[in-house]
């Protein structure tokens, strides 16, 4: 490694960008809708990815009204259950967390916080965010076509998911198929983009072990999807060519009233290790860019450095690189040897290890920090809590011996929506609460931000707590109705409908939230540039929200790492990243007035 | 999985070995002072886009190998599984790709001597090699299937006829890229940008190449 002298006057001109004419924008249209500007594509993919999430809320709400009381909707019958279960599922997972966490903040906190203009390709960025719209619309006209949606589950299984029987077996299947390799295609021109702006278009000074954990875990999130989703890929083709011009990879020969189907000899398990090979990493794509927008939040509201920052960023490429061996640990209901059960549940346990590192470093950096109860901090304390919750759960299901009876019962249920679901959802509500200052230049309104926290973090214990102990009775997962049978107690019905109106008050509450988001955007109190007082360098631009081009004239340059808070002997708690020591206001220091 | 486990694995293990070589020994606490060192800047050949490349390289040969992986475990697990011959042709086709390539890299380093003629001819010749390939696996199929393996036979039928779209495909995709840089050969681009587009086109192309003698090697001996 050959190092460079330099002198920071002689580079008063920012680093060279020559690659990066950037396209200007003309007009309305150019500047909001066929944006090439990475931020207003966040934007794009932040609003779409809402709004799909939004269905995806009502499906659940659905649901539960049919499990908390019974029947009392004629719309809902056993089809359209497992229709709303499917694509629920499937949105949350992939359209909304996804989608948000490396469309949305992806883009619009990668060229910021690691100091470029913007994606390194602007014109396949915005490609990414149309074709992404595109899979949106695809999956969405399932609901209109006759036969409705799929009702596969969100791991369309074969051969049921292809098998007459099912709900949207015509069209419905198919859509969902289309949808996805679209959605595929479409995020791979965004990722390519996530992956080759931290590498390539860092400005001066900030080197990888600079790099605030955020833009980490967004980067090896990226790094996992890219390699896992072609397995989704791959798999939705052979699905569809199984259900479009019969071929049998997945499809075994089945007698269906008394006629033998036309196909023959496929086979559903390659469908499970390549669905599963996709979808392992699935979780921890979604996970990594959590645990690195949290690391950030914890710093940044605790004052204080974050704990082990070297460790963290280890803990994540770990994490990322195991999570590619441990996919077997959903099929440990197939019939597998039980060698290469206990391989994976060994490759599984292994994992938490590191995950149990990054706990107790977020901990101990909360340890004597100056902890400020913001909005963004009390969904980083909710975050932490509700993973904890939901990693202890996954440690009993990742042994063969406790998860095959629990397999496919509510206890499941209760584990991936802690750890999953709910506690990514509160990151991303405290990633919003955070940089909505930045985005719009207002805050958010504090009083109902506390509201929307309690209301939400309280009320997902309510949801999800009592589905562990329906799971250690037996309550089967993706059931429309019990019907009468010996080991479910009467019980259960009153538990699930209070699960049922603590869901609706947690969603009503969302509601809030959204009004927050509208009301704030024109009311809200003026944020300035810099509210938190934070070190990374998307608080420095010299505009509010930031203009085109992020920097200004001059990019900047990068002398320290993300987490200097509370330096002793400085002036100010924090010094951000583009600071030079020499600049640095000390407490002894009369010398010299900070030119800052 | 065996082949896509060993490929993620080798790919996590480049990057987790350049990974440790940028964080080993560094110490990020520390700030850096205005009169001090700057980190080496990057060096100049690594380019955004040959990054870009070589990230979709990667990605694309997460594609093939799962399904590579798919088709192992698919022989492996029944006795229904009967290959279908493979036409001769398929040694011309492959012939064809190896000359394609062959003309890219010409086109390339002539790009790079900056013999105009030169690269407008290899150029040409490598995307009408292509465009023979293609043709040439079309009539594949048909040969195939007026011979009665049909796509739903059987299996490895399937598989051949995936795996060979999957691979002609991609080539599609190249072949775009291709069209944008002749146009930009005739649009009187810059001499610098020009051998971009011909260097990652070359690169692409040879990529596809080896694919190709894998999948099919892996048919011949099946
Ligand atoms: C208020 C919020 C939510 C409620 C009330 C809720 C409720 C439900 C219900 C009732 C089911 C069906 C259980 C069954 O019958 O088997 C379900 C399934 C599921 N949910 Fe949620 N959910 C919520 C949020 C989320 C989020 C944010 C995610 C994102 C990861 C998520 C992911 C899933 C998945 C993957 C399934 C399984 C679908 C399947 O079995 O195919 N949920 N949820
Ligand atoms: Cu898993």
């Amino acid at each position: 490694m050959g190092e460079r002298e330099y002198d920071a006057s002689s580079y008063a001109p920012p680093a060279e960008v020559e690659e990066m004419e950037l396209p200007h924008p003309k007009g309305f249209f150019g500047k909001y809708v066929w944006s090439q500007d990475a931020k207003v594509i966040a934007v794009q993919y932040g609003l779409t990815a809402t709004a799909i999430g939004l269905v995806a809320l009502v499906l659940s709400l659905l649901m539960r009204l049919q499990l908390g009381f019974p029947n009392s909707l004629s719309l809902i019958d056993p089809g359209s259950y497992l229709q709303y279960v499917t694509m629920h599922g499937m949105i949350m997972v992939v359209y909304l967390l996804t989608a948000i966490f490396l469309g949305g903040f992806g883009n619009y906190l990668i060229p910021l916080m690691c100091g470029a203009r913007d994606m390194v390709f602007p014109y396949l960025n915005m490609l990414s965010y149309w074709i992404y719209l595109a899979s949106v619309l695809i999956l969405v006209a399932g609901f209109f076509v006759a036969g409705g949606s799929t009702g596969a589950g969100w791991t369309l299984y074969p051969p049921q998911a292809i098998s007459p029987g099912t709900p949207g077996v015509d069209t419905g299947i198919v859509l969902m198929l289309v949808s996805l390799a679209v959605f595929i295609v479409g995020f791979t021109m965004g990722g390519l983009n996530y992956v080759v702006t931290v590498l390539q278009a860092r400005t001066r000074g900030m080197t990888l072990m600079r790099l605030p954990l955020t833009v980490w875990g967004i980067f090896m999130a990226t790094v996992m999807a890219l390699l896992a989703f072609p397995a989704l890929f791959v798999a939705v083709l052979m699905m569809l060519m199984d259900r479009l011009i019969g071929t049998s990879f997945f499809m075994p020969e089945m007698l269906s009233m008394g006629e033998s189907s036309d196909h023959r000899g496929g086979s559903p398990l390659l469908f499970q290790h390549l669905f599963w090979f996709f979808g392992h990493p699935e979780v921890y794509i979604v996970a990594l860019p959590a645990f690195g927008i949290v690391s950030d939040l914890i710093a940044t509201h605790a004052r204080k450095n974050i704990f082990g920052y070297r460790m963290m960023v280890w803990a994540i490429i770990i994490i990322g690189a195991l999570s590619f061996v441990v996919w077997a640990h959903h099929m440990y209901v197939s019939g597998m040897s039980p060698y290469f059960g206990f391989l994976f549940a060994t490759t599984t346990l292994i994992i938490a290890v590191p995950t149990a590192i990054k706990v107790y470093n977020w901990v101990l950096t909360l340890w004597r920090g100056n902890i400020r109860l913001t909005l963004p901090m009390l969904f980083a304390i909710g975050f932490l809590f509700t993973f904890v919750n939901g990693g202890l759960s996954g440690l009993f299901l990742g042994n063969v011996t406790v998860d095959v009876p629990l397999s496919d019962t509510y206890f499941v249920v209760g584990h991936f929506h802690m750890v999953m679901a709910v506690a990514p959802i509160l990151v991303i509500f405290g990633a919003i609460y955070h940089w909505y200052p930045k985005i719009t230049g207002r805050m958010l309104d504090e009083t109902l931000g506390k509201v929307h926290f309690w209301i939400t973090f309280l009320g997902t214990y309510v949801i999800y707590y009592p589905m562990h102990f329906m799971g250690l009775e037996g309550v089967p997962r993706r059931y429309y109705a019990y019907g009468e049978t010996t080991f479910i107690s009467d019980s259960v019905q009153s538990l699930n409908a209070v699960i049922t109106v603590a869901a609706f008050i947690v969603a009503l509450a969302q509601l809030l939230f959204l009004f927050n988001l509208a009301w704030s955007y024109f009311r809200g109190r003026e944020a300035g540039s810099n509210p938190w007082q934070a070190t990374t360098l998307e608080w420095q631009t010299p505009h509010t929200p930031p203009r085109h081009g992020n920097f200004g004239k001059a990019l900047p340059i990068v002398y320290r790492w993300p987490y200097d808070y509370s330096v002793p002997g400085v002036k100010q708690d924090f010094i951000p990243q583009n600071v030079p020591p020499e600049a640095v206001e000390r407490e002894s220091d009369t010398r010299r007035g900070g030119e800052r | 999985m065996t082949v896509t486990l060993v490929l993620v694995v080798l790919m996590m293990a480049a990057f987790a070995g350049w990974l440790f070589r940028q964080s080993f020994n560094v110490r990020p606490w520390v700030a850096a002072s205005a009169r001090g060192q700057l980190p080496a800047p990057i060096p100049p050949s690594v380019t955004a886009p040959r990054v870009g490349l070589g990230v979709l390289l990667a990605v694309v040969t997460s594609v093939f190998a799962l399904t590579v992986s798919a088709y192992l475990m698919r022989r492996e697990m029944g006795a229904d599984w009967q290959s279908p011959p493979l036409p001769g042709l398929l040694w011309g086709n492959t012939l064809a790709l190896a000359l394609a390539s062959l003309a890219l890299q010409v086109a390339w380093q002539a790009a790079r001597r900056g013999a105009t003629r030169r690269l407008h001819q290899a150029l040409a010749v490598g995307g009408g090699l292509t465009l023979a390939f293609l043709v040439g696996q079309l009539v594949v199929w048909r040969q195939l299937e007026a011979a009665g393996y049909y796509l739903s036979s059987n299996p490895a039928n399937a598989f051949f006829y995936l795996l060979t779209a999957l691979h002609a495909a991609h080539l599609l995709g190249g072949l775009v890229a291709w069209g944008r840089v002749l146009a930009r050969l005739h649009g009187g681009a810059g001499a610098l940008r020009q051998r971009a587009g011909v260097e990652l086109c070359a690169l692409y192309w040879h990529f596809l190449l080896l694919v190709w003698a894998l999948v099919f090697g892996l048919m011949l001996s099946s």
